[in-house]
Protein backbone atom coordinates (compact mmCIF):
# COMPACT_ATOMS: atom_id res chain seq x y z
CA UNK A 1 0.00 0.00 0.00
CA UNK A 2 1.55 3.50 -0.74
CA UNK A 3 1.43 6.54 0.47
CA UNK A 4 -1.93 8.46 -1.38
CA UNK A 5 -3.85 5.39 -0.79
CA UNK A 6 -2.97 4.86 2.88
CA UNK A 7 -3.73 8.90 3.71
CA UNK A 8 -7.07 8.68 1.22
CA UNK A 9 -8.18 5.71 3.53
CA UNK A 10 -6.96 6.95 6.87
CA UNK A 11 -8.70 10.33 6.16
CA UNK A 12 -11.60 8.75 4.88
CA UNK A 13 -12.24 6.46 8.28
CA UNK A 14 -11.08 9.77 9.98
CA UNK A 15 -14.08 11.37 8.78
CA UNK A 16 -16.32 9.32 9.47
CA UNK A 17 -15.45 8.83 13.34
CA UNK A 18 -14.42 12.53 13.94
CA UNK A 19 -18.80 13.31 12.53
CA UNK A 20 -19.88 10.18 14.51
CA UNK A 21 -17.89 10.79 17.91
CA UNK A 22 -18.22 13.99 17.48
CA UNK A 23 -22.03 14.14 16.86
CA UNK A 24 -22.97 11.87 19.22
CA UNK A 25 -21.72 13.41 22.13
CA UNK A 26 -23.45 16.81 21.40
CA UNK A 27 -26.43 14.62 20.64
CA UNK A 28 -26.64 13.19 24.40
CA UNK A 29 -25.21 16.70 25.33
CA UNK A 30 -28.48 18.21 23.60
CA UNK A 31 -31.03 16.06 24.49
CA UNK A 32 -30.24 16.10 28.75
CA UNK A 33 -30.86 20.02 28.15
CA UNK A 34 -34.43 19.90 26.05
CA UNK A 35 -35.28 17.04 28.97
CA UNK A 36 -34.46 19.44 31.80
CA UNK A 37 -35.63 22.12 29.85
CA UNK A 38 -38.95 20.22 29.48
CA UNK A 39 -39.41 19.33 32.66
CA UNK A 40 -39.17 22.74 33.85
CA UNK A 41 -41.94 24.24 31.56
CA UNK A 42 -43.91 21.35 33.24
CA UNK A 43 -43.56 22.47 36.57
CA UNK A 44 -43.57 26.19 35.74
CA UNK A 45 -45.45 26.72 32.41
CA UNK A 46 -45.31 31.12 33.24
CA UNK A 47 -41.62 30.69 32.95
CA UNK A 48 -41.53 29.24 29.20
CA UNK A 49 -40.58 31.99 27.37
CA UNK A 50 -37.52 32.53 29.30
CA UNK A 51 -36.65 29.06 30.14
CA UNK A 52 -36.95 28.06 25.94
CA UNK A 53 -34.54 31.15 25.41
CA UNK A 54 -32.19 29.95 27.97
CA UNK A 55 -32.66 26.53 26.32
CA UNK A 56 -31.89 28.02 22.54
CA UNK A 57 -28.57 29.22 24.12
CA UNK A 58 -27.45 26.56 26.01
CA UNK A 59 -28.45 24.55 22.81
CA UNK A 60 -25.86 26.88 20.84
CA UNK A 61 -22.94 26.09 23.27
CA UNK A 62 -23.41 22.70 23.43
CA UNK A 63 -23.98 22.28 19.68
CA UNK A 64 -20.40 24.16 19.08
CA UNK A 65 -18.19 21.09 19.79
CA UNK A 66 -20.68 19.28 16.94
CA UNK A 67 -20.17 22.13 14.47
CA UNK A 68 -16.13 21.80 15.34
CA UNK A 69 -15.92 18.00 14.18
CA UNK A 70 -18.37 18.99 11.06
CA UNK A 71 -15.51 21.34 9.93
CA UNK A 72 -12.87 19.21 10.72
CA UNK A 73 -14.78 16.19 8.53
CA UNK A 74 -15.74 18.90 5.99
CA UNK A 75 -11.82 19.72 5.81
CA UNK A 76 -10.88 16.15 5.89
CA UNK A 77 -13.01 14.99 2.87
CA UNK A 78 -13.11 17.83 0.53
CA UNK A 79 -10.25 20.03 1.48
CA UNK A 80 -7.43 17.55 2.79
CA UNK A 81 -4.21 19.03 3.63
CA UNK A 82 -2.86 15.87 4.09
CA UNK A 83 -3.82 14.75 0.33
CA UNK A 84 -2.99 17.96 -1.34
CA UNK A 85 0.31 17.43 -0.11
CA UNK A 86 0.99 13.85 -0.97
CA UNK A 87 -0.29 14.83 -4.64
CA UNK A 88 2.70 17.21 -5.07
CA UNK A 89 5.30 15.64 -3.50
CA UNK A 90 3.92 12.35 -5.95
CA UNK A 91 3.86 14.98 -8.93
CA UNK A 92 7.58 16.29 -8.61
CA UNK B 1 -20.83 19.21 -4.01
CA UNK B 2 -19.71 21.85 -1.80
CA UNK B 3 -19.44 24.86 -4.02
CA UNK B 4 -17.23 27.49 -3.31
CA UNK B 5 -18.92 31.24 -3.90
CA UNK B 6 -16.06 32.54 -3.06
CA UNK B 7 -14.54 31.88 -6.52
CA UNK B 8 -17.86 31.62 -8.43
CA UNK B 9 -17.81 34.87 -10.58
CA UNK B 10 -21.22 35.83 -12.00
CA UNK B 11 -19.79 39.31 -13.50
CA UNK B 12 -17.34 41.68 -13.36
CA UNK B 13 -17.58 45.75 -13.10
CA UNK B 14 -14.95 47.05 -14.79
CA UNK B 15 -11.81 45.20 -13.66
CA UNK B 16 -13.34 44.09 -10.15
CA UNK B 17 -14.81 39.88 -10.39
CA UNK B 18 -17.55 39.86 -8.22
CA UNK B 19 -18.11 36.52 -6.87
CA UNK B 20 -21.77 34.90 -6.12
CA UNK B 21 -21.22 35.62 -2.24
CA UNK B 22 -21.06 39.21 -2.80
CA UNK B 23 -23.80 39.29 -5.37
CA UNK B 24 -26.18 37.63 -3.65
CA UNK B 25 -25.33 39.81 -0.08
CA UNK B 26 -26.26 42.26 -2.33
CA UNK B 27 -29.62 41.15 -3.63
CA UNK B 28 -30.47 40.53 -0.05
CA UNK B 29 -29.58 44.26 1.05
CA UNK B 30 -31.61 45.51 -1.59
CA UNK B 31 -35.15 43.58 -0.72
CA UNK B 32 -34.04 44.62 2.80
CA UNK B 33 -33.63 48.10 2.01
CA UNK B 34 -36.01 48.22 -0.89
CA UNK B 35 -38.86 46.70 1.20
CA UNK B 36 -38.65 48.86 4.19
CA UNK B 37 -37.95 52.21 1.95
CA UNK B 38 -41.67 51.17 0.35
CA UNK B 39 -43.15 50.49 3.54
CA UNK B 40 -42.01 53.49 6.19
CA UNK B 41 -43.20 55.89 2.92
CA UNK B 42 -46.42 56.72 4.12
CA UNK B 43 -46.22 55.70 7.89
CA UNK B 44 -49.56 56.31 9.52
CA UNK B 45 -50.77 56.65 12.89
CA UNK B 46 -53.72 55.94 14.49
CA UNK B 47 -57.19 53.14 14.57
CA UNK B 48 -55.93 52.21 10.68
CA UNK B 49 -52.88 51.26 9.25
CA UNK B 50 -51.78 49.31 6.23
CA UNK B 51 -50.62 45.36 6.42
CA UNK B 52 -47.45 45.94 5.73
CA UNK B 53 -46.93 49.03 8.61
CA UNK B 54 -48.24 46.42 10.97
CA UNK B 55 -46.05 43.32 10.03
CA UNK B 56 -42.89 45.98 10.15
CA UNK B 57 -43.88 47.17 13.74
CA UNK B 58 -44.40 43.66 15.35
CA UNK B 59 -41.01 42.69 13.87
CA UNK B 60 -39.62 45.48 15.23
CA UNK B 61 -41.11 45.35 18.55
CA UNK B 62 -40.07 41.61 18.96
CA UNK B 63 -36.91 42.58 18.75
CA UNK B 64 -36.95 45.25 20.82
CA UNK B 65 -38.47 42.89 23.25
CA UNK B 66 -36.22 40.31 22.95
CA UNK B 67 -33.02 42.70 23.28
CA UNK B 68 -34.86 44.13 26.63
CA UNK B 69 -35.53 40.81 28.36
CA UNK B 70 -31.81 39.70 27.51
CA UNK B 71 -29.89 42.57 27.82
CA UNK B 72 -31.56 44.31 30.87
CA UNK B 73 -31.29 48.08 29.32
CA UNK B 74 -32.40 50.02 26.88
CA UNK B 75 -32.66 47.91 23.84
CA UNK B 76 -32.47 51.25 21.55
CA UNK B 77 -28.94 50.90 22.04
CA UNK B 78 -28.33 47.79 20.82
CA UNK B 79 -31.56 47.61 17.95
CA UNK B 80 -29.65 48.70 14.77
CA UNK B 81 -26.58 45.72 14.83
CA UNK B 82 -28.98 43.00 16.33
CA UNK B 83 -32.05 43.61 14.04
CA UNK B 84 -29.80 43.79 11.23
CA UNK B 85 -28.08 40.67 12.26
CA UNK B 86 -31.40 38.67 12.94
CA UNK B 87 -33.73 39.88 9.02
CA UNK B 88 -30.49 39.80 7.11
CA UNK B 89 -29.78 36.35 8.38
CA UNK B 90 -33.67 35.25 8.58
CA UNK B 91 -34.06 36.28 5.10
CA UNK B 92 -30.85 35.12 3.10
CA UNK B 93 -31.76 31.52 4.60
CA UNK B 94 -35.53 32.03 3.48
CA UNK B 95 -34.55 32.54 0.29
CA UNK B 96 -33.14 29.23 -0.17
CA UNK B 97 -35.91 28.09 -1.07
CA UNK B 98 -35.85 29.99 -4.62
CA UNK B 99 -33.79 27.33 -6.67
CA UNK B 100 -31.05 29.67 -8.17
CA UNK B 101 -31.01 31.56 -5.03
CA UNK B 102 -27.62 30.77 -3.29
CA UNK B 103 -27.33 31.78 0.69
CA UNK B 104 -25.04 34.38 1.16
CA UNK B 105 -24.91 32.57 4.83
CA UNK B 106 -23.46 29.29 3.53
CA UNK B 107 -19.78 31.04 2.62
CA UNK B 108 -17.85 31.01 5.45
CA UNK B 109 -16.43 34.73 4.22
CA UNK B 110 -19.76 36.41 4.93
CA UNK B 111 -20.28 34.70 8.87
CA UNK B 112 -16.62 35.19 9.44
CA UNK B 113 -17.68 38.81 8.54
CA UNK B 114 -20.25 38.58 10.86
CA UNK B 115 -18.08 37.45 13.89
CA UNK B 116 -15.90 39.91 12.65
CA UNK B 117 -18.69 42.84 13.43
CA UNK B 118 -19.83 41.46 16.85
CA UNK B 119 -15.57 40.84 17.84
CA UNK B 120 -15.41 44.32 17.32
CA UNK B 121 -19.40 45.50 18.63
CA UNK B 122 -18.37 43.63 22.78
CA UNK B 123 -15.23 46.32 23.25
CA UNK B 124 -17.52 49.17 21.75
CA UNK B 125 -20.19 48.79 23.82
CA UNK B 126 -18.88 47.31 26.93
CA UNK B 127 -16.72 50.41 27.03
CA UNK B 128 -19.95 52.90 26.37
CA UNK B 129 -21.49 50.68 29.15
CA UNK B 130 -19.01 50.49 31.97
CA UNK B 131 -16.25 52.78 30.71
CA UNK B 132 -12.68 52.09 29.51
CA UNK B 133 -11.52 50.69 33.38
CA UNK B 134 -14.59 48.87 33.31
CA UNK B 135 -14.59 46.97 30.71
CA UNK B 136 -11.17 45.76 31.43
CA UNK B 137 -12.41 44.51 34.52
CA UNK B 138 -14.12 41.56 32.61
CA UNK B 139 -10.96 40.41 31.70
CA UNK B 140 -9.82 39.31 34.70
CA UNK B 141 -13.81 38.79 36.70
CA UNK B 142 -13.39 35.92 39.44
CA UNK B 143 -9.91 36.18 39.81
CA UNK B 144 -7.10 37.15 37.72
CA UNK B 145 -5.49 33.98 37.59
CA UNK B 146 -8.50 33.54 34.59
CA UNK B 147 -7.60 36.45 32.45
CA UNK B 148 -5.58 33.95 29.42
CA UNK B 149 -8.78 32.14 29.45
CA UNK B 150 -11.43 35.13 29.41
CA UNK B 151 -9.22 36.70 26.53
CA UNK B 152 -9.19 32.61 24.58
CA UNK B 153 -13.07 32.55 25.30
CA UNK B 154 -13.62 35.77 23.73
CA UNK B 155 -11.52 34.66 20.32
CA UNK B 156 -13.36 30.86 20.36
CA UNK B 157 -16.57 31.98 21.04
CA UNK B 158 -16.17 34.17 17.95
CA UNK B 159 -15.20 31.50 16.07
CA UNK B 160 -17.66 29.22 17.13
CA UNK B 161 -20.32 31.99 16.34
CA UNK B 162 -18.97 31.79 12.59
CA UNK B 163 -18.84 28.38 12.32
CA UNK B 164 -22.26 27.62 13.80
CA UNK B 165 -23.90 29.58 11.00
CA UNK B 166 -21.73 28.11 8.17
CA UNK B 167 -21.91 24.77 9.35
CA UNK B 168 -26.27 24.72 9.68
CA UNK B 169 -26.77 26.44 6.30
CA UNK B 170 -24.05 24.50 4.44
CA UNK B 171 -24.89 21.39 6.19
CA UNK B 172 -29.06 22.01 4.79
CA UNK B 173 -27.20 22.52 1.32
CA UNK B 174 -25.23 19.62 1.34
CA UNK B 175 -27.79 17.10 2.69
CA UNK B 176 -30.39 18.71 -0.27
CA UNK B 177 -27.84 17.94 -2.93
CA UNK B 178 -27.18 14.68 -1.31
CA UNK B 179 -31.13 13.58 -1.71
CA UNK B 180 -31.44 14.91 -5.15
CA UNK B 181 -29.03 12.38 -6.21
CA UNK B 182 -30.44 9.29 -4.16
CA UNK B 183 -34.57 10.43 -5.18
CA UNK B 184 -35.19 13.53 -7.12
CA UNK B 185 -38.58 15.62 -6.30
CA UNK B 186 -39.60 13.83 -3.41
CA UNK B 187 -37.05 13.34 -0.98
CA UNK B 188 -35.60 16.78 -0.44
CA UNK B 189 -38.58 18.24 -0.11
CA UNK B 190 -39.35 17.66 3.48
CA UNK B 191 -35.77 18.80 4.16
CA UNK B 192 -35.59 21.92 2.51
CA UNK B 193 -39.17 22.35 4.94
CA UNK B 194 -36.92 21.26 7.74
CA UNK B 195 -34.32 24.11 5.97
CA UNK B 196 -36.75 26.69 6.55
CA UNK B 197 -37.36 26.47 10.06
CA UNK B 198 -33.61 25.60 10.95
CA UNK B 199 -32.72 28.77 8.60
CA UNK B 200 -35.04 31.25 10.83
CA UNK B 201 -33.96 29.59 14.16
CA UNK B 202 -30.14 29.63 13.22
CA UNK B 203 -30.98 33.26 12.71
CA UNK B 204 -32.44 33.85 16.13
CA UNK B 205 -30.03 32.02 17.69
CA UNK B 206 -27.55 34.13 16.31
CA UNK B 207 -28.68 37.53 17.34
CA UNK B 208 -29.94 36.46 20.75
CA UNK B 209 -26.17 34.84 21.31
CA UNK B 210 -24.86 38.13 19.51
CA UNK B 211 -26.59 40.34 22.16
CA UNK B 212 -25.91 38.33 24.73
CA UNK B 213 -22.02 38.61 23.90
CA UNK B 214 -22.66 42.61 23.24
CA UNK B 215 -24.27 43.17 27.04
CA UNK B 216 -21.67 41.02 28.70
CA UNK B 217 -20.86 44.29 30.17
CA UNK B 218 -23.39 46.01 31.43
CA UNK B 219 -23.69 49.61 33.00
CA UNK B 220 -23.81 49.11 36.99
CA UNK B 221 -27.58 49.66 37.60
CA UNK B 222 -28.50 50.77 41.44
CA UNK B 223 -32.07 49.45 41.37
CA UNK B 224 -34.36 48.90 38.30
CA UNK B 225 -37.32 51.07 38.03
CA UNK B 226 -40.08 49.38 36.85
CA UNK B 227 -41.83 51.19 35.20
CA UNK B 228 -38.55 52.94 33.72
CA UNK B 229 -38.13 49.33 31.72
CA UNK B 230 -42.04 49.08 30.86
CA UNK B 231 -41.16 52.25 28.94
CA UNK B 232 -38.75 50.58 26.72
CA UNK B 233 -40.71 47.68 25.01
CA UNK B 234 -43.78 49.39 24.34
Amino acid sequence: MDAITLIGAMSALAAGLCIAIGGLGSGIGEGNAAAAALQAMAQQPDEAPTITRTLFVAMAMIESTAIYSFVITVLLLYFNPFWNYAIEVAGK
Amino acid sequence: MIENLDTLIIFQIWMFPINATLFYTWIVMALLAGGSWLITRRLKTGLYVSRWQTALEMIVMGVRKQIYEVSNDNPAKYLPIIGTFFLFIGLSNLLTIIPIFKAPTSSLSTTAAFALCVFLAMPFYGIRNAGFIGYLKKYIDPTPIMLPMNILSDFSSMFSLAFRLYGNVLSGAIIGSVLITLAPFLLPLPMQILGLLTGTIQAYIFALLAIVYISAVSPETKYIDKFQNDKYIN
